[in-house]
C-alpha cells in the first residue's frame, strides 16, 4: 500500500509541476498576476509531494519490502540500517528521485530566500526550474520507476552494491546532486533574465550567493568521491579520469568559471552574454553528467544501469532544455548591451584568462570523455582514452590557470600600470621561481620538474596571497591599526583567499604523491616483512572475521620506522554473502605529511598473500585543499551583505505581510 | 553575420547530440568477449543433485549445448527463468546450468519452487570456473557448437524476444552445420 502512496505521491508532485512550469510564465508574460501568484505554493506543494515519495521508498527500504522490485535488487535483510537507507540512492531509480527531491528542496529555497527580489523574476526562474522538474518526473514514470512491484516477491534482496557500503558513499551522492541540481538554479536565473531581457549587474547579485552554494557542494561532493576512490578501489589512486568522475569535474570547471565571471558581471557589469552562456553550460554539463552516468553510452567502473530508452529519454530532453535555452540565447544575446570597456592589463583580462583556461580545461575533459563514444560512432571499435591524455592536457593548461591566479587579485580593474603591478608582485615571483628552480635542481629529471613546477606554482598562489593581505593592511599604523583593518575586510574577500590557498595545497598534494610516492607489490605471509620507502611493514598474521553481512579475510600489518612503532593497520578482504562480490577494504594510517597504505591483493595459498604497499607522501593535501577551497565558498556565502539582505527581506515582509 | 556567433553554442550542442544518438544505437552491452570462436574454458564440477558426481567439459563435447549462468539470489535470474524453461522445452539442444556463487541448499530450493530446466547443473560455489568463462554479471548464456567452442554469449536475461529472433535460430543453424 506504501509504495502505491509514494508513486500515486510521484505523479501528484508531476502535476504541480506542470502548474509550476506553466501557469506563471503564461502569467508573467500577460501580466496576469494572479497567475503569477501561483508559482510559489506549487513549489512548495510539489516539495511536499516529493518528500511523501521519498519516504514511501525509505519505508519500503526500512522494513525489507522485498516486493518492491528497486528494494529487492539493491537490499538485504541483513544490511546495516545505515546502509539500507543509503540504498535508496544506490541505484538508477532511487537516486533520480533523490534528483528531484533535492531539485524541489532547491526550488522552495529560492521561493522562500527571494522576497526581495522583483515578483515576476521570481516567477520566471520558478518556471524555469519546474520545467526541469517535470522532466525528471517524466523521467521516473515513464521509464525508471522506483515502485514498480514483483508479481512474485523473492525472499531475500540482491543487496546494495558492495562498492557502495562504505561511509563516504553514503554521503557522496546527495552532496554531488545538490551540487550538480544547485547549477539549475543559476541556470534558471539566467534564462528568466534572458527572457525578461533585463541581464544587468542586480541579476548577477542574485544569482551569485546560489552559485556559490551549488559550487560548494560540488567541490566537497567531488572531494569525498575522491577519498572513497581512494579508500575503497584499493588501487591507491585518487582520480582516475572515469567517465563518471569526468562527469562531475566539467561542471565543476564551468561552475567555478562562472563564480568568477559573476563577480565581473556584478561589480563592472562586464562579461554579461559571457555569464548567461556559462550558467547555460554548467546547467547543461550537470545534466549531461546524469546523461552520461545514466544512460550506459559510455561504460565505466561505476556501471550503473544501461538502458537504451532512458538514454533517447534523457537525451530527448537534454535537446529540449539545453537546445531551448541555446536558442534563446542566440535569439536574446544580440539585445543586450556589452558593459564597461577595459583595457588589456586589468582584473578583467585577467577573469578573462581564468575562464578561458577553465573552460579549454573542461573542453579537453569533455573531448577525452567522449572520444571513445566518436570512435565508435564512427564504427572503429571500442577504445579508452587513458591517464596520459588528461595528464598531458593538465599538465598544459594547469600552470598557466595558476598564474593568472595569483595575478588577478593584485590587478586593478579596468587598468593597471606594468611597472606598478610588477613591483607588487616581484617578490612573490622571487620566492617562487627560487622554489621551483630549488626543486629541479635537486631532483634534475622529467618527473623532478614536475614535482617543481607544482610546489613552485603553490608557493606562487600563496606568495601573492601574502602580498595582497600586505598591501591591504598598508595604510594601518602599528599592530593594532592593521588588525583593525584586517577586521574590517569582508568575508568574501578572505573567502577568495582561501579558495586560492586551497588550489596551493591542492598543487602540493598532487606534485608530491606523484612523484614521491612509492609502491611496492610483494608476496607476504605471517611473519614476512617488506621495506617501503624508509618504513617496515610487517605482515604479522591473519585472521577470519565476520561482519554483518559480509566474512573478511583481515590481515594485522604492523609498520615500524627506525625499530619504532608507527602504526597498525587491518586491511581486509571482504566477500558479501548476498551477491558474493569481493571487496578490497585498505588499511590506511593518514598524516599531514604522509599516508600509509596497505591493500590485500589474492591469497596465494599456505596463508601468504600479494600485498600491495604504499607509502603517499602529503596525499591528504590533495582533499584539504579542496576542503580549503569549499571553507572558502562558506566564507564567500556568509559575506555581511547576503545576511543584510536576509534581514531587510525579512522586514519587509513582516510590514507587508507574506505575499501568497 | 553578428547572429551566427551567438548560434554557435547552439550548433555546437546539435552536434553532440547527433553523436549521441549514434552512440546509443550501439549495444553497450556487446562487449567483444574474446572467448567468442575459442574451445570453451575446461572445468570439473560437482554437480548440484549429487555432489559425489561431477560435470566436466568433456560432457558438453560433442553436441551443440547451452550453458546457463545462474544463482538464487540473483533477479535477473528469475526474470528469466520463464525463458530458460521455454527454450530447454523445445530440445533443440540441453540446456546445462552453472549455478554461481550459491549456497547448495538455496538454489536446491530455488529450483524445487520455479522448475528445473537444466539437464545438470555444476555447483561453482567459489566462483572460480565463473572467472575462466569471464562471467561478469549473472545471468549470462553460453552457446557451444559440437566441436566446444563457444559461438555466442549473452549478457544479461534473455527475453523471449532475443530467444525466438537470436538464440533458437542459430542452434538450429549450429545442429545443421555439423550434419552436412
Amino acid at each position: 500500500m506504501i509504495p502505491e502512496l509514494g508513486q500515486f505521491a510521484v505523479i501528484l508532485a508531476l502535476m504541480l509541476a506542470i502548474v509550476q512550469a506553466v501557469v506563471p510564465l503564461v502569467g508573467t508574460m500577460r501580466g496576469y498576476a494572479n497567475w503569477s501568484a501561483v508559482a510559489r505554493p506549487a513549489a512548495a506543494g510539489q516539495f511536499v509531494f516529493l518528500v511523501i515519495a521519498f519516504a514511501a521508498l525509505a519505508h519500503a527500504f526500512l522494513t525489507d519490502n522485498f516486493s518492491v522490485a528497486y528494494v529487492a535488487e539493491n537490499s538485504n535483510s541483513a544490511l546495516p540500517v545505515a546502509y539500507k537507507f543509503a540504498a535508496i540512492w544506490g541505484a538508477h531509480e532511487g537516486s533520480l528521485l533523490l534528483w528531484v527531491l533535492i531539485l524541489g528542496g532547491w526550488t522552495v529555497a529560492v521561493a522562500a530566500f527571494s522576497r526581495n527580489l522583483p515578483d515576476h523574476m521570481v516567477t520566471r526562474v520558478l518556471s524555469v526550474m519546474g520545467v526541469v522538474s517535470v522532466g525528471f518526473l517524466c523521467f521516473i514514470l515513464f521509464t525508471s520507476n522506483p515502485f514498480t512491484r514483483l508479481a512474485q516477491p523473492p525472499m531475500e534482496g540482491r543487496d546494495l552494491n558492495p562498492l557502495l557500503q562504505d561511509p563516504g558513499l553514503v554521503m557522496h551522492p546527495p552532496v554531488l546532486y545538490m551540487g550538480y541540481v544547485g547549477m539549475s538554479v543559476a541556470f534558471a536565473f539566467a534564462l528568466a533574465a534572458l527572457i525578461g531581457g533585463r541581464l544587468d549587474s542586480t541579476w548577477a547579485r542574485w544569482s551569485r550567493p546560489w552559485t556559490t552554494v551549488a559550487w560548494l557542494f560540488l567541490t566537497v561532493g567531488i572531494t569525498a568521491g575522491s577519498h572513497w576512490a581512494y579508500n575503497e578501489l584499493g588501487w591507491g589512486g585518487w582520480w582516475f579520469w572515469d567517465p563518471v568522475e569526468n562527469a562531475s569535474l566539467m561542471p565543476w570547471l564551468a561552475a567555478t568559471g562562472l563564480i568568477h565571471s559573476l563577480a565581473v558581471t556584478e561589480k563592472r557589469g562586464s562579461f554579461r552574454i559571457w555569464t548567461v552562456l556559462l550558467a547555460i553550460l554548467a546547467f547543461s554539463l550537470s545534466l549531461l553528467g546524469t546523461f552520461l552516468v545514466r544512460s550506459g553510452v559510455l561504460t565505466s567502473v561505476h556501471a550503473f544501469a544501461t538502458d537504451p530508452t532512458r538514454g533517447l529519454y534523457v537525451l530527448g530532453f537534454l535537446t529540449i532544455v539545453v537546445g531551448g535555452s541555446l536558442a534563446i540565447y542566440a535569439w536574446r544575446a544580440p539585445t543586450i548591451a556589452g558593459g564597461n570597456r577595459f583595457e588589456f592589463l586589468s582584473r578583467e583580462t585577467m577573469l578573462l584568462g581564468n575562464n578561458l583556461f577553465l573552460l579549454t580545461i573542461c573542453a579537453f575533459v569533455l573531448l577525452g570523455t567522449l572520444y571513445p563514444l566518436v570512435y565508435d560512432a564512427l564504427g572503429l571499435g571500442k577504445i579508452s582514452v587513458g591517464f596520459p591524455w588528461f595528464n598531458v592536457m593538465f599538465l598544459l593548461f594547469a600552470p598557466p590557470l595558476a598564474v593568472v591566479m595569483g595575478l588577478g587579485p593584485l590587478t586593478r580593474w579596468q587598468s593597471d600600470d606594468p611597472q606598478a603591478l610588477w613591483r607588487r608582485v616581484r617578490s612573490a615571483c622571487l620566492v617562487s621561481v627560487l622554489v621551483f628552480a630549488a626543486f629541479a635542481l635537486y631532483h634534475f629529471s622529467w618527473a623532478g620538474l614536475k614535482v617543481a613546477l607544482g610546489i613552485g606554482l603553490a608557493v606562487w598562489i600563496a606568495a601573492t596571497t601574502v602580498v595582497n593581505l600586505r598591501g591591504r593592511v598598508k595604510p594601518g599604523t602599528g599592530l593594532a591599526g592593521k588588525w583593525r583593518i584586517l577586521r574590517r575586510q569582508s568575508r568574501s574577500y578572505y573567502g577568495m583567499l582561501v579558495a586560492h590557498l586551497g588550489v596551493a595545497v591542492f598543487a602540493v598534494g598532487i606534485a608530491a604523491v606523484s612523484v614521491w610516492g612509492i609502491d611496492r607489490n610483494v608476496r607476504l605471509g605471517p611473519g614476512d616483512s617488506a621495506d617501503v620507502g624508509g618504513y617496515t611493514f610487517h605482515f604479522q598474521s591473519t585472521k577470519n572475521i565476520a561482519g554483518p553481512n559480509y566474512e573478511a579475510d583481515q590481515a594485522t600489518v604492523l609498520v615500524t620506522r627506525g625499530g619504532e612503532r608507527v602504526a597498525v593497520l587491518y586491511p581486509q578482504k571482504r566477500r558479501y554473502d548476498a551477491s558474493g562480490q569481493v571487496m578490497t577494504e585498505s588499511g590506511v594510517d593518514g598524516g599531514l605529511t604522509r599516508d600509509l597504505y596497505v591493500a590485500l591483493g589474492e591469497p596465494l595459498g599456505d596463508g601468504t598473500w600479494s600485498v600491495r604497499l604504499y607509502t603517499k607522501p602529503f596525499v591528504r593535501w590533495i582533499w584539504g585543499g579542496g576542503l580549503l577551497m569549499a571553507v572558502g565558498g562558506v566564507l564567500a556565502i556568509s559575506d555581511r551583505r547576503y545576511r543584510i539582505a536576509a534581514y531587510r527581506s525579512r522586514a519587509h515582509s513582516a510590514v507587508q505581510g507574506r505575499p501568497a | 553575420m553578428m547572429r551566427l556567433r551567438y548560434l554557435l553554442p547552439l550548433g555546437i550542442f546539435l552536434a553532440l547530440a547527433v553523436l549521441f544518438v549514434i552512440g546509443l544505437q550501439r549495444d553497450p552491452r556487446q562487449i567483444p568477449s574474446p572467448l567468442i570462436g575459442k574451445p570453451m574454458p575446461e572445468f570439473q564440477l560437482p554437480t548440484l543433485s549429487a555432489p559425489g558426481e561431477n560435470l566436466s567439459d568433456s560432457d558438453l563435447n560433442g553436441q551443440v549445448s547451452v550453458l546457463n549462468v545462474f544463482a538464487s539470489w540473483c533477479v535477473g535470474c528469475r526474470e528469466e527463468h520463464h525463458v530458460v524453461k521455454a527454450l530447454a522445452a523445445t530440445g533443440v539442444a540441453p540446456v546445462y546450468g552453472l549455478n554461481y556463487k550459491d549456497k547448495r541448499v538455496d538454489a536446491m530450493q530455488w529450483l524445487g519452487r520455479l522448475g528445473n530446466p537444466y539437464k545438470t547443473v555444476a555447483v561453482d560455489a567459489q566462483g572460480q570456473v565463473g572467472i575462466d568463462w569471464g562471467v561478469y554479471g549473472v545471468p549470462e548464456t553460453f552457446i557451444m557448437d559440437r566441436h566446444g567452442v563457444i559461438r555466442y554469449k549473452q549478457i544479461g536475461p534473455m527475453s523471449e524476444k532475443a530467444l525466438h529472433d537470436k538464440i533458437l535460430p542459430l542452434l538450429r543453424k549450429l545442429k545443421q552445420e555439423g550434419e552436412s
